[in-house]
């Protein structure tokens, strides 16, 4: 491998990948956004130019090395630069989810003290001036975006184009400084700092150094063959760790384009565009899109349905094998080409996925029938399992290797584990440094020879080496009989249906297993639509009688599906009900990536599981909600406590004990 | 606020407003026997947000199309930049730097919002009518030109995403926005807006309040309202006209109308005893 023996050659830091891209892919595109309608590009060089002259602005505005920059908003150009040049005047950046309230990203920018944060406009610049009199270090903020910032006093405001300006101006004096910091950095320096989502707690700063970040895209790069002809969407928050992995560190080491959508709204639209070829979404992504596939053929005309309806089934039976190189009979595979031309071609145009080469998903566990109706259309979607720890990767699947119950082989690189309590355990270059400013954390996390602590439980399959997980290790626990209890295997298949977006099962130490539902609004809402079902609010068809029979029979599915499996049989869900309300990120029931945080959710709806265990049919409960804005109000709803059958497993019991 | 000069007058929030941009003097309008305006005067000063408000049937649409020069008054003149208004044909108020939005909708329904917005660009096209046919030359350039006006326009409302919907397909409350935009891409000196919030729900309102905010402060526009919503009005306008029955019977900031006796009765009735 050409690209390995550079490593040594002086590769060390983001930086210097740069400079290489510079000269080695000169002309190529690097960035591209979608502006005014046109997607505007830059070429590695003019890349080069743009983080240079931020660079020296920055000095220019006094960053020092070992500063935290903070850097907040949606996936554009600039915002990526700002973390390149960051690095290269040996500072470090922290990337921030923007749609934090202000009060969390108080807590992240006192933490890490940043004394600068590049904002992207007027909205984020506002959430930093709510909260600065508590930020003692807080000193200069950027903006990127000038619209509405014109009255604001700019004393401590500087607009992006003018920190590169009067970089670029000052560059005579500056140039010798810049080039001196980026040569101090090697691989043991620090890249970037993450902040975790935090599903248990506060946010944690998760340090990577150099070596981290580039050994985990190299042997990326390397595992999935990608070249600098690669086209990436970037658009899931820059704050995350894949999106840095993704969008920065392999971009770099293989030099590949990096596009960035117009807006969140017009991301469909630009996915078509830009027809990507490296594709990652989290299973909820892929979820949508189909829900929405599946109801836009409900409205088709009946030749469309019947055509899109044998197609499908088709290419259910024989595209993965085909994707796979499996033998597949001649007439077979003739049929595929004509479903080819007539649906799976089209279908992944009107998706924007037709050039993808890989495909990734990870963060959630992808139902089978989701999974496999991407793989039978010829995407080459595949499983990823890893951590902001391990700088993302930990296993991945291999091409061929795909199934949807595993998250693949350890990546290039990584060791696995298996504790006694069955926690997964792994080591790997990619490993972090250390939680800042958390050495017992850190300790706790990390032993001393390297090896993390995943916090999932879970097995290696005998024969095909591939890992399963089974849940977060702390979240197993034991029914009041003993077996076992792992509420997240119940929870995705449920979630599996597209009529329900979240559940949220209980009952450690109890005698049975209760649940929470969340339907799926814009599945439930097509549904009633053509039933002519009314109604004028999500709380009004959450608690319509229908829609609860409709998913009392998906309950009573999954508890028949769960109860073949011997070592779960005793999980199946007694009683359930339908929450009068989403569960959402800004009432705390969600981390930003949208994991469930179980802890908050059954303190805060106590009363509603107590109704689930006493039998009761119904309950009056009342919710207190924050709105986009930070305000806070209140929704009251009486709930219908359902129950659904479940099957007898007590022969099971008599033969495990 | 501060005493008005011929200068103009510095807002609440430290907005500096300019000279007189627009004035009515002494304006009449009739259908026939009905009189819809009763000798109304009042003035609209560069850069500011101008209202025009008074209950159903006071005159108050009448009104902004003898400013739009659609109705031209039986008695009284319209003076804008200093010079009096010869009775003119729309498209010609229109070349003045004057446009408007309608209250109740008035787009091409069939058509993709980007044809629609780049409508409010037919002022600026100078090509003939066979260069368009070719397409080739001036008429191509005008088009790259006016496009680039039209997409900051979209870029500046957030309307990118449906960029290439058809009206017919859009809630009403983006097609308002849509007519907005249509209407900033005129880029207008003086920009009239019949109620432009009505028939919204409370977040649509405040997007738009916004957007009304926006466009006044990031271009200078001038701007002149009619709305119903109270708040809203008292909430954007610098200076506020009232009307009843086709007269005035209030003029000044929203404080001064809001505590004005005539304005309280119009609105709240008096006790005829």
């Amino acid at each position: 491998m050409a690209q390995s023996s550079q490593a040594t050659g002086g590769l060390t830091s983001i930086p210097a990948l740069l400079q290489r891209n510079a000269t080695e892919f000169a002309n190529r595109s690097a960035y591209r956004e979608k502006e005014f309608g046109i997607w505007q590009s830059w070429t590695w060089a003019q890349t080069a130019q743009e983080i240079d002259s931020l660079a020296l602005g920055l000095i220019n505005l006094g960053v020092n090395e070992g500063d935290f920059i903070a850097v907040i908003g949606r996936n554009r150009p600039h915002l990526y630069w700002s973390m390149v040049a960051a690095q290269s005047v040996g500072a470090i950046p922290v990337p921030l989810y923007q749609d934090a309230s202000a009060e969390e990203m108080a807590y992240v920018l006192d933490h890490c003290g940043a004394r600068f944060v590049i904002a992207e406009d007027q909205e984020q610049v506002d959430k930093v001036i709510e909260v600065q009199q508590g930020l003692h270090q807080f000193e200069h903020m950027i903006y990127l975006d000038p619209r509405g910032m014109r009255k604001y006093d700019h004393s401590q405001l500087h607009e992006f184009s003018h920190v590169q300006e009067q970089g670029h101006a000052a560059r005579d004096e500056l140039t010798h400084e810049l080039k001196a910091r980026r040569g101090k950095l090697d691989y043991a320096s620090v890249c970037v700092m993450l902040y975790t989502s935090g599903t248990t707690g506060k946010p944690k700063g998760v340090v990577l150094s150099n070596r981290n970040v580039i050994e985990s895209a190299k042997n990326s790069v390397e595992f999935d063959h990608l070249k600098p002809d690669e086209e990436l969407l970037a658009y899931l928050p820059m704050a995350w760790v894949g999106d840095f992995i993704f969008s920065l560190g392999q971009a770099y080491w293989a030099g590949f384009c990096v596009n960035c959508p117009e807006s969140p709204e017009t991301l469909a639209v630009d996915l078509r565009e830009i027809g990507p070829t490296c594709y990652f979404a989290p299973p909820r992504v892929f979820e949508t899109q189909l829900t929405n596939v599946m109801i836009r053929m409900e409205d088709a005309t009946r030749m469309k349905k019947r055509m899109f309806d044998y197609f499908m089934a088709h290419a259910k039976k024989v595209g993965p094998d085909i994707l796979d190189g499996k033998p597949v009979g001649g007439l077979d595979r003739l049929k595929y080409a004509l479903g080819n031309l007539f649906i799976y071609g089209p279908l992944k145009n009107t998706l924007g996925l037709t050039r993808v080469r890989v495909g990734y998903t990870a963060g959630e566990a992808i139902g089978p029938e989701i999974f496999d109706f991407y793989r039978s259309l010829g995407i080459n979607l595949k499983q990823l399992y890893g951590q902001t720890e391990a700088t993302v990767f930990i296993t991945a699947q291999p091409d061929g290797e795909v199934r949807s119950d595993t998250v693949g082989v350890p990546a290039p690189g990584v060791e696995l584990k298996i504790g006694d309590n069955g926690e997964v355990y792994y080591r790997s270059p990619g490993v972090f440094e250390y939680y800042y400013k958390n050495p017992e954390s850190t300790a706790d996390t990390k032993d001393a020879e390297g090896w993390v602590a995943t916090g999932d439980a879970g097995f290696i399959e005998p024969g095909s080496g591939h890992l399963r997980i089974i849940d977060r290790a702390k979240d197993v626990g034991k029914m009041a009989d003993g077996s076992l209890f792992a509420p997240k295997y119940v929870e995705n298949k449920l979630k599996f249906y597209p009529n329900i977006l979240e559940a949220v099962v209980f009952g450690n130490n109890r005698d049975k297993c209760v649940a929470f539902i969340n339907i799926d609004l814009s599945a439930v809402g097509n549904w009633a639509e053509r039933n002519n079902i009314a109604y004028s609010s999500y709380q009004e068809l959450a608690g319509h009688p229908k829609v609860l029979d409709a998913v009392r029979l998906h309950v009573e599915e999954v508890n028949r599906s769960v109860a073949e499996d011997e070592m779960l049989s005793g999980c199946q869900v007694h009683r359930f009900l339908i929450l009068h309300k989403e569960l959402d990120a800004d009432d705390g029931e969600m981390t930003r990536t949208r994991k469930v945080r179980r802890r908050i959710v059954e303190d805060k709806f106590a009363d509603l599981i107590g109704g689930l265990y006493d039998g009761s049919d119904e309950i009056f409960t009342k919710t207190e909600v924050t709105y986009e804005d930070g305000r806070k109000g209140h929704i009251s709803a009486t709930l219908k406590l359902m129950d659904a059958a479940v099957v007898p497993v007590t022969t099971h019991k008599v033969a495990a004990e | 606020m501060n005493q008005i000069s011929d200068e103009g007058y510095i807002t609440a929030d430290g907005r500096k407003i300019g000279a007189v941009m627009m004035e009515m003097k002494n304006i009449t309008l009739r259908f026939g026997g009905v009189k819809a305006i009763t000798d109304i005067s009042f003035d609209i000063r560069q850069g500011e947000i101008r209202a025009i408000i008074g209950p159903n049937g006071a005159g108050k649409s009448s009104m902004l199309n003898v400013i739009s020069g659609f109705y031209i008054p039986q008695e009284g003149e319209v003076w804008f930049h200093g010079k009096k208004r010869a009775p003119m044909r729309p498209f010609q108020v229109a070349q003045q730097g004057i446009a408007r939005t309608f209250q109740n909708i008035a787009l091409f329904e069939g058509m993709s919002v980007l044809d629609n917005v780049m409508t409010g660009r037919l002022t600026h096209m100078k090509s003939g009518m066979l260069s368009q046919a070719i397409w080739k030359g001036k008429a191509e350039r005008e088009e790259v030109a006016n496009r680039e006006v039209v997409e900051k326009v979209i870029d500046f409302l957030e309307i990118q995403a449906i960029r290439k919907t058809p009206v017919a397909r859009l809630p009403y409350g983006l097609k308002k926005r849509v007519e907005l935009a249509r209407a900033l891409a005129a880029e207008p000196k003086l920009l009239l807006l019949d109620e432009p919030m009505a028939g919204m729900n409370v977040e649509e309102k405040e997007d738009m309040s916004r957007f009304i905010l926006d466009v006044n402060d990031e271009f200078g526009t001038t701007i002149a309202l009619i709305e119903h919503d109270m708040g809203v009005v008292m909430d954007l306008s610098d200076r506020v006209v009232v009307m009843d029955y086709g007269k005035k019977i209030g003029d000044g900031t929203p404080d001064e109308v809001r505590n004005n006796q005539n304005v309280i009765d119009a609105y709240l009735g008096v006790a005829h005893d």
